[in-house]
């Protein structure tokens, strides 16, 4: 055994000699390895996972990239690839034996291609700068996860991002029209085309989502779409939460394809009200927010359609927004929301299970009776439209076993999810956070097919190992983990 | 007839059988696609057998059948909901499938605005060449949970296995829609389309056909008038049986024994990139062109505009009728054909000769 000093030691010469050969390919200020330069990178936007890298790098260019790859593959290195940090699943965690590779510094659009309606830039650069960048034409990128301000498209790309507008305008996977790739050969790929299509298979889908476990994308060609020309919100407030998912499915059923239709239930409500006095019915169980977007014309016939059902739908209250800021003030609170919901307690966890619309009230139900079991309070917000459910579970991590208990509730409104006939995951990925889960959504040979799938880009397993997808033996031990009633047999364990 | 047939267990025999003998097997549906793609030299396996409708909820946006469910049927029963494939999937005859739909990967006009196969597919259930059946995605719109395997089976061209069921999201159909018609000329044509592509108007069509481009636009009577105004153009009673024509390959331009190619290229590639008669579609992301130009100059041609060809019908199918990949690109295509097709026995040759 050694000593904690001597292996400290150990790992900073280890890590002296690793900058030493990086810097040969990489500029000297594009190698972190001192632990206070490497701290930053310990975690991305799930916090209770954190791990130093051996190693950080920042490379400038695709070659650079290449080589970093190449020299990895050859050391047999580990290699996390980060782009903004803001992923909810623990995906751009480091692993503590391997290489952070951070694509901040390729933060270029390199190009707003009008004629075409694209934009090509590269993966550090910001969603919301894309659209900053394309509104001049009059034109803007769809996907709109809530962390847009900061969130990289890069990141969007490595977990197929959405956000509040997916039922008309899709997630990342419909809006992407090529990828640059660089595989842990050190190749570059091109992956997808200017037109719709190219030949082959449908390596782009395959890779949007993948969560960095492929390549590294190096370079994204995105879709751009005309700015509509109104945008227009409905706010129906309900009694019960079963009505309000009827409203939804009369919408759907009545032929209205909304931009955006969202759910908060009453603790969600409240919470968002407390922050930035949206104007939020404090007594509702549910509000519905419904907007319609399109030509002048087309939203103002919309929208009276959609008023009109709401109010049959039994809604105590239904509000067309008279005006841009009032719009703005109802989306407001649904945008604040986890934050809302930060300010009413110390933690919160955030889910992010899909499922079958029609099963919401029993979804809810359920959770509602959980969150008594666990004694842990639950608010949601629910992206009714695509029917991708954001349960946030407040805890207090500085109480003892809160956050164990926190992600217990969690992995179990999951499983009710998947029991549904939903997902674990509707848009934040596995990452390490849900890997766990995968056992439950998927039997052993489909797992096996990913990791095949996996190996046919990475046969090393380099890139970002332990994500994603668990090994059998990982789902074997998490079997016979939930025979003994949930409760972890050895719990120093590390486990990812 | 018999409409609600299930034969995976008698598929996973013969795909067993086939693994085991390491005999190829030709897949087919209806046969509508027959012409499309390589030759395969495989023994053929019908799989329109398999079919059914399993679930439809239009409330859920969602419908889940079986591979060998003809695609008409599909569409009748989405339209009794005011629903429709939004893919417009080609018709290039009566009876094909929805697993050979998706399998081709192939769209009609409504593809820029509604989305490929690729976009709508949510979740398959399929028979990989070991037998094995295996279900990835599911029937909600959002689903992050491992590869997206299931996108990678639409226009694979069945290479990778059966689909035994499909789930894909369908959406409303419009309560209205008109085409307005205008006369001119392709490269002019184009212009405006491009023009028009970029403001935020309801189209779901824009395609030029001899002197004429035609631009179908959704809404009410109302709505429509005011972009008629707005826009110019000629209303055309006739826009309905132009698109679907355009769409199954029905209108006289495509009655030709000449090798037709696809080219899929950036919309705004000026006109023309090759000499030979043409009828672009997809706002200029789909151009159909009858040339007699040697193969190789007319893939150059394609390629430099950033896109691609396929010799989509006639011509000598015994080559590659589907553009070169890449070397590194090849090589990953290999690697998963083995993960799903080891002995190589599910369509060998149907998209490359090589495998």
């Amino acid at each position: 055994m050694h000593s904690p000093d001597q292996s400290s030691q150990q790992r900073a010469s280890r890590r002296k000699d690793l900058a030493r050969q990086f810097c040969r390919i990489l500029p000297t200020d594009s190698v972190l390895y001192h632990e206070d330069e490497l701290r930053p990178y310990e975690c991305d936007g799930l916090s209770a996972y954190r791990r130093v890298p051996l190693i950080a790098l920042l490379p400038e260019t695709i070659p650079q990239v290449q080589e970093t790859l190449r020299l990895c593959r050859k050391l047999r290195l580990p290699v996390v690839t980060r782009g903004a940090g803001t992923g909810l699943s623990g995906g751009a965690v480091p692993h503590e034996d391997g290489v952070l590779l951070s694509l901040t510094k390729f933060n270029r659009i390199l190009q707003v291609d009008v004629a075409n309606m694209c934009a090509r830039v590269q993966p550090g650069v910001r969603n919301l700068a894309i659209s900053e960048a394309a509104r001049p034409h009059g034109l803007y990128y769809a996907p709109d996860p809530s962390s847009q301000i900061a969130c990289s498209i890069g990141g969007n790309v490595a977990e197929n991002a959405g956000g509040v507008h997916c039922l008309k305008y899709g997630l990342t996977v419909h809006n992407l029209l090529e990828v640059t790739l660089v595989t842990i050969d050190g190749e570059v790929l091109t992956i997808g085309s200017g037109g719709l299509d190219s030949p082959g298979y449908d390596l782009l889908a395959l890779l949007t989502g993948s969560e960095g476990m492929l390549g590294v994308v190096v370079e994204v060609l995105v879709k751009l779409l005309p700015v509509p020309e109104r945008a227009q919100v409905v706010l129906a407030a309900y009694d019960r939460i079963e009505q309000a998912g009827n409203a939804v499915a009369e919408l759907i059923a009545a032929g209205i394809l909304p931009a955006g239709l969202e759910m908060m239930d009453n603790p969600a409500i409240r919470a968002a009200e407390d922050f930035v006095h949206a104007g939020y019915p404090t007594q509702a169980a549910a509000i519905l927010l419904c907007e319609v977007d399109g030509t002048n014309a087309e939203v103002s016939e919309e929208i009276l359609r959609v008023r009109r059902l709401l109010l049959a739908s039994g809604a105590s209250e239904v509000r067309t927004a008279r005006d841009e800021a009032q719009r703005q003030r109802f989306w407001a609170g649904r945008k604040s929301a986890f934050p809302a919901v930060g300010r009413i307690s110390p933690d919160y966890y955030c889910m992010d299970g899909t499922i079958p619309r029609k099963h919401l009230g029993q979804v809810l139900r359920e959770i509602g009776r959980m969150s008594e079991e666990f004694g842990l309070r639950v608010a949601n917000v629910f992206h009714a439209g695509d029917g991708n459910l954001h349960p946030l579970i407040l805890y207090d991590a500085n109480k003892p076993n809160e956050l164990e208990q926190a992600e217990q509730l969690g992995g179990k409104i999951l499983e009710l999810c998947v029991q549904v006939g939903g997902t674990i995951t509707g848009e934040h990925g596995v990452g390490l956070e849900k890997i766990n889960q995968m056992c439950v959504q998927f039997p052993p040979a489909e797992l096996e097919t990913f990791h095949a799938v996996k190996a046919v880009f990475d046969p090393e397993t380099l890139l970002n190992p332990g994500k994603a997808i668990p090994t059998l033996a990982r789902c074997a031990e998490f079997g016979a983990m939930h025979v003994h009633g949930g409760k972890l047999p050895f719990p120093e364990l590390e486990r990812f | 007839m018999t409409t609600d047939t299930d034969l995976s267990e008698r598929l996973q025999e013969q795909v067993r059988q086939a693994a085991a003998a390491g005999s190829a097997l030709y897949l087919h549906g209806g046969r509508s696609k027959e012409f499309y793609g390589r030759p395969c030299a495989g023994k053929p396996l019908d799989v329109s057998g398999h079919r059914g409708i399993l679930s439809y909820e239009p409330t859920e946006l969602v419908i889940t059948a079986r591979g060998g469910t003809p695609v008409a049927e599909i569409e009748q029963a989405l339209a009794e909901k005011g629903q429709m494939l939004p893919f417009d999937p080609p018709h290039f005859a009566t009876d094909s499938t929805l697993g050979g739909a998706v399998a081709a990967g192939l769209a009609g006009p409504r593809r820029p605005w509604g989305g490929a196969p690729r976009d709508l597919l949510l979740g398959v259930k399929m028979l990989d060449g070991q037998g094995r059946i295996l279900r990835f995605g599911g029937q909600v719109m959002k689903n992050v949970a491992g590869y997206d395997i299931s996108r990678l089976m639409a226009g694979a061209m069945g290479t990778l296995g059966i689909l035994l069921e499909l789930s894909l999201k369908v959406l409303p159909r419009a309560s209205r829609e008109a085409t307005l018609v205008f006369e001119i000329d392709p490269p002019r044509g184009l212009q405006l389309v491009r023009n028009l592509a970029k403001r935020p108007l309801p189209i779901t069509g824009a395609a030029h056909h001899g002197d004429h481009l035609y631009l179908r636009l959704a809404g009410s009577d109302e709505v429509l008038a005011g972009h008629r105004t707005a826009i110019g153009g000629e209303f055309s009673e006739k826009g309905d049986r132009f698109w679907s024509r355009l769409r199954d390959h029905r209108l006289p331009f495509f009655d030709d024994p000449r090798p037709l190619w696809r080219l899929s290229v950036p919309p705004a590639t000026p006109h023309p990139i090759i000499d030979g008669p043409t009828v672009l579609d997809w706002a200029g992301a789909q151009r159909w062109c009858k040339t007699e130009a040697p193969t190789k100059e007319l893939r150059a041609a394609v390629s430099a505009c950033g896109g691609h060809a396929v010799l989509f019908r006639h011509g000598d199918r015994s080559g590659e009728v589907f553009p070169a990949l890449a070397p590194g690109l090849g090589k990953l295509h290999q690697g998963l054909k083995r993960v799903f097709d080891p002995h190589g026995i599910i369509n060998p040759g149907r998209l490359y000769a090589d495998w």
